[in-house]
């Protein structure tokens, strides 16, 4: 089988992000690690959005809500004494699933401006419950009560190896999604972008196909809230800000929509580019806003579409 | 009793700042097809501004009128540089390109004034209450938010139904290229409508300051309430905007008064002290959902696009 430039890219990348904790312990520079671990969490938020923003061409304006439902199930259960870390992703998932189910069963009946609307409004709705409930820090947040157990398998305590778990799980994603957006489903979501009413012509009813790559993107974002409260060992209402969908949203589109390696590459990008700028000024925004002004007005295709043609799309 | 009516007058008064802010929104969406999201910073812009005007002058009314002017500007000065790019765009570009201007002017105003919240004094002629019914008195600040948001209502009313640039406006929210072809300056249209929907999420903004706390990031927590009273209302209609801001302001304000009195009767206190306060912040994006549910285009759908 030939590789083609975008499987090469792809893998390089995943090698290039393998090879970090390397370079940090040759620097002496732990910090890397964190950085970069916290990189590959929100890439993996980007990847699951972009299954429904870049291939299905559903603009969710609400993608933090899976991060932080994701989230919550872990904080919540730590919290009660349930440490188990199988059990507690596992519901991670099912739970941002199921929201993601009955959001995307409301918004999907719409399109459009409405569905960015629609989306939006029901995450802002959950970030005020997660405000409102006082039991688990309200507007403060809290502490994660334990990191997640896995019974020896892995100790999340470890930074270099919950590195590479999280690595582990960018690269399955990455595969997971490369097989279902060529598989007849994807076929079927894409063909739904290009053209509801062919699709609908030819015989299927995209409505299901949609939601069905909701649930799954949901459920996947799900996961990165999972490793987001485990990274950060702090469970915050902000998870579910709707700034987070803005600047998840952007790194998709930053990187290229609509290509797998591309919401990698914007997380990359973005998430540094903050870390630059942080550094430097307190008012990074000032910058960084027009910056995403820019971008969007002169560089549509993102990043990856600047590569030579057949690494872009796919 | 009492208590209800003050709570419905404050639901009122909530619901006519968010009919401000949802008929420049729907406006410049029907006409210009444009999803603005920098609209709640325009409505912080205006807060901000009418306080340091108020403090450069003294004058409230001045404070009030140097502000309205200085969004009105702003608007243009907006729509000019950044936004008259993004008609032709799709509606993803537009979110995206104007979350970066939030960013810019949250920032922006946290260089110019801090970020810590500012407060603003009320001249002693608004200060005080008023008697609505015998014995049930109301803040005057508050009773002046609702008149001049109804008297404002009334207004755009007249000013689309009964004016020739109401007519150019409602003509080029149906069919933009034949107004273009009838050789309307539509260029110049845009910029106005802009303009007005500007000065009216500055007015809002300015009316809103002394109630609650003037601080980067305002815009955005009204912003996303405005949705969803748009989505309610129906994009691209003003009736269906005052209507849904009207229901969402008495929604949100009796359900954060009373929901948890109302569950205590039958829940044990400390479940309602829990669900209260949660089941309230949810409510009107409930709402929504139902909306939705019944009718996808919202309560009054406009027809053509």
């Amino acid at each position: 089988m030939a590789l083609s430039p975008r499987t090469l890219a792809v893998s390089a990348c995943v090698i290039a992000l393998g090879l970090v904790p390397l370079a940090a312990a040759v620097l002496d520079e732990p910090f890397y690690i964190d950085l970069f671990r916290r990189i590959m969490i929100f890439a993996i938020a980007a990847l699951s959005l972009d299954l429904v923003l870049g291939y299905g061409g559903m603009v969710s304006f609400g993608h933090a809500a899976y991060l932080g439902v994701g989230a919550y199930a872990v904080g919540v259960l730590a919290y009660h004494g349930v440490d188990n870390g199988y059990l507690q992703w596992a519901v991670a998932i099912l739970a941002s699933a199921l929201i993601a189910l009955v959001i995307g069963a409301v918004s999907i009946r719409t399109s459009g401006v409405y569905f960015i609307m629609i989306t939006l409004a029901f995450t802002q709705m959950l970030y005020y419950l997660g405000i409102s409930i006082e039991e688990y820090g309200g507007d403060d947040g809290m502490r994660l009560a334990t990191l997640s157990q896995f019974a020896g398998v892995i100790d999340l305590g470890d930074a270099t190896a919950f590195y590479y778990l999280v690595l582990g799980i960018l690269a399955l994603f990455l595969l997971l999604g490369h097989r279902i957006v060529n598989a007849r489903f994807g076929m079927v979501i894409r063909a739904a972008r290009s053209n509801e009413g062919r699709a609908l012509a030819i015989g299927f009813s995209p409505y299901r196909y949609k939601l069905a790559a909701f649930v799954i993107a949901g459920a996947m974002g799900g996961v990165a809230g999972a490793l987001l409260v485990n990274h950060t060992a702090y469970l915050t209402p902000e998870f579910m800000h709707w700034t987070r969908s803005g600047e998840i949203m952007f790194m998709v589109i930053l990187g290229g929509m609509g290509t797998l390696i591309g919401p990698v590459v914007g997380a990359l990008v973005l998430l540094l580019l903050e870390d630059m700028l942080s550094a430097w000024t307190v008012h990074w925004q000032i910058i960084l806003g027009p910056f995403l002004v820019l971008v969007v007005l002169f560089a549509k295709r993102g990043l990856v579409g600047l590569l030579p043609d057949g690494a872009g799309r796919g | 009793m009492l208590l209800v009516l003050e709570q419905a007058l404050n639901g009122l008064q909530y619901g006519v700042t968010l009919f401000l802010m949802a008929a420049g929104l729907t406006l410049v969406f029907g006409i210009m097809n444009l999803v603005n999201l920098a609209h709640g910073s325009l409505y912080m812009v205006g807060a901000y501004l009418a306080t340091t005007f108020y403090q450069w002058t003294g004058s409230f009314l001045a404070g009030v009128a140097l502000a309205l002017a200085a969004t009105l500007g702003l608007g243009i000065l907006l729509e000019i540089v950044a936004l008259r790019t993004l008609y032709e765009r799709d509606h993803l570009d537009q979110v995206l390109a104007t979350f970066g201007l939030i960013l810019f002017f949250n920032e922006l105003v946290a260089i110019l004034w801090g970020r810590a919240a500012l407060y603003t004094s009320l001249p002693a002629w608004l200060g005080g209450h008023v008697p609505v019914l015998p014995g049930v008195r109301y803040p005057v600040y508050r009773a002046v938010v609702i008149v001049v948001g109804l008297a404002v209502a009334v207004l755009l009313w007249g000013l689309v139904a009964r004016t020739r640039l109401g007519m150019l406006i409602r003509a080029g929210a149906s069919n933009r290229t034949m107004v273009a072809a009838l050789g309307v300056n539509i260029r110049l249209l845009y910029t106005l409508v802009f303009g007005l929907g500007a000065a009216l999420a500055g007015l809002a903004g300015l009316m809103a300051g002394p109630i609650y706390a003037v601080q980067p990031g305002m815009g955005e927590q009204i912003l996303i309430q405005v949705f969803v009273v748009i989505v309610i209302g129906g994009i691209g209609s003003i009736r269906g905007a005052l209507v849904a801001a009207i229901i969402v302001g008495m929604v949100d304000t009796l359900g954060r008064a009373f929901l948890k009195p109302t569950l205590a009767t039958f829940l044990s206190p400390s479940a309602a002290d829990s669900a209260g306060p949660a089941l309230a912040s949810m409510l009107i994006y409930l709402l929504m959902a139902v909306v939705l549910l019944f009718r996808p285009q919202g309560l009054f759908p406009v027809r053509a696009r």
